[in-house]
């Protein structure tokens, strides 16, 4: 009978045992402390601050774009209206070396292959353009340029006019515009930066189909993570 | 046999104490250096941006890529070194393929010891306003909570102070 007592407690006292070191053998890979921390409240009843004011600001849905004058890779300047006959416009910001404007550029060149033919061409602008910065300047835009085969413009916003009329935060930042300059859609290219073949979602291509069937854009704004865009 | 048994249950809390003091420890054990660097999709996230405990998190969004971020990393870093009640968690929005190459370098070289996840999840559009319906996904982006405040900040924190007052300004509340 006792035995059996001392048997059961020696086992209970080992089994602490195991426990106890297979928490620190855990630790060693370094998990997250889960255990100390609680998922999301659900009603959100917490006093909450927040401080981002720079997405009151630039043109929302609806809102018609102001044309603008800039100076395209070629050497010449550009103006929205220089395109004849467009349906729309996609007015992307973007620049030569953000990860995330690296990683579209070719999906880019192709949206304008498909979509300049039927009257919605790709305009690109460099908002982050500077002299001071050997990558970004207007020599560096146009060797990037020749380099990956630019079919559409790439316009360099030097006097930094541009991009905060549109509200352009970060690369790449879409603005979709109708003929008449309307903004219809503003967000991303797609669902997926890092792998255009696991893309689930096309924003841009969903958002001019439906302006072709006379529809308003649904989603017509989505959020990425980018690379910030630069006002100095 | 009866009174045997009775003991060693009575003695369970006993056990469990002791698993769970050495719990504690060793989560609040504090890194020396990245070493591994965990890479997590949101919902791996989500638990980490809350807390029932007394201290004040600072959860800072950036990626080596990011100028502004890498320029506010050691600001961070050093207020939580003054800190003991601060806890930091650095997400890096960085490429998981880069970890073992480009991040835990960068890390040494800078001398960044604070917690670093890798956040790896495609649909950005989905888990940002999961996190905050104001932030557009620009970064760098700083969540300063405690159990009973937060506050989001879509910009670079100047210095130290202007860290300072935004702490204290959120945790007034309590």
């Amino acid at each position: 009978m006792k035995k059996t007592s001392l048997v059961l407690m020696t086992l209970l006292f080992l089994s602490s045992f195991l426990i106890t070191t297979n928490v620190s053998a855990q630790e060693r890979q370094g998990p997250p402390p889960n255990g100390e921390r609680k998922g999301p409240p659900g009603g959100g009843h917490n006093p909450e601050q927040t401080e981002s004011l720079k997405q009151m600001k630039g043109y929302k849905i609806g809102d018609t774009a102001a044309d603008f004058k800039l100076k395209n890779v070629d050497g010449t300047m550009f103006s929205l209206s220089n395109i004849k006959n467009a349906k729309g416009y996609i007015v992307v910001f973007t620049c030569n070396e953000c990860p995330f404007a690296k990683m579209y550029e070719d999906r880019l060149i192709e949206l304008h292959n498909e979509y300049a033919p039927k009257g919605y061409a790709v305009v690109a602008i460099n908002p982050n353009v500077s002299a001071n910065n050997v990558k970004e300047s207007f020599a560096a835009m146009q060797k990037r340029a020749k380099e990956k085969q630019f079919p559409f413009v790439y316009l360099a916003d030097s006097k930094k006019e541009v991009f905060p009329k549109f509200g352009a935060l970060r690369t790449p930042h879409v603005f979709l515009l109708n003929n008449e300059m309307s903004v219809q859609y503003i967000g991303t290219i797609d669902d997926n930066a890092k792998s255009a073949k696991d893309v689930k979602v096309k924003y841009v291509e969903d958002a001019i189909a439906s302006l072709e069937k006379g529809k308003k854009p649904n989603p017509n704004f989505t959020k990425a993570i980018g690379c910030p865009v630069k006002a100095d | 046999m009866r009174i045997g048994f009775l003991f060693s249950i009575l003695l369970i809390p006993f056990y469990l104490g002791i698993i769970s003091s050495n719990f504690n420890t060793t989560v609040e054990a504090s890194f020396d250096k990245n070493e591994t660097i965990p890479v997590y999709d949101f919902e791996d996230l989500e638990p980490l941006l809350y807390t029932n405990n007394d201290k004040v998190y600072i959860v800072n969004f950036w990626a080596m890529w990011c100028a502004p971020c890498v320029k506010e990393l050691p600001i961070i870093q050093e207020y939580e070194k003054n800190n003991p009640n601060v806890e930091v968690l650095l997400v890096s929005l960085d490429f998981a393929e880069d970890i073992e190459t480009k991040l835990i370098p960068f890390l040494d070289k800078k001398g960044i010891t604070s917690k670093v996840v890798l956040l790896d999840d495609p649909d950005a559009n989905t888990w940002i306003d999961k996190i905050d319906p104001t932030w557009s996904g620009s970064i760098p982006f700083t969540i300063v909570f405690d159990k009973n405040n937060r506050s989001y900040h879509e910009r670079a924190f100047k210095n130290i102070q202007d860290l300072e007052n935004v702490i204290i300004q959120t945790t007034k509340n309590k």
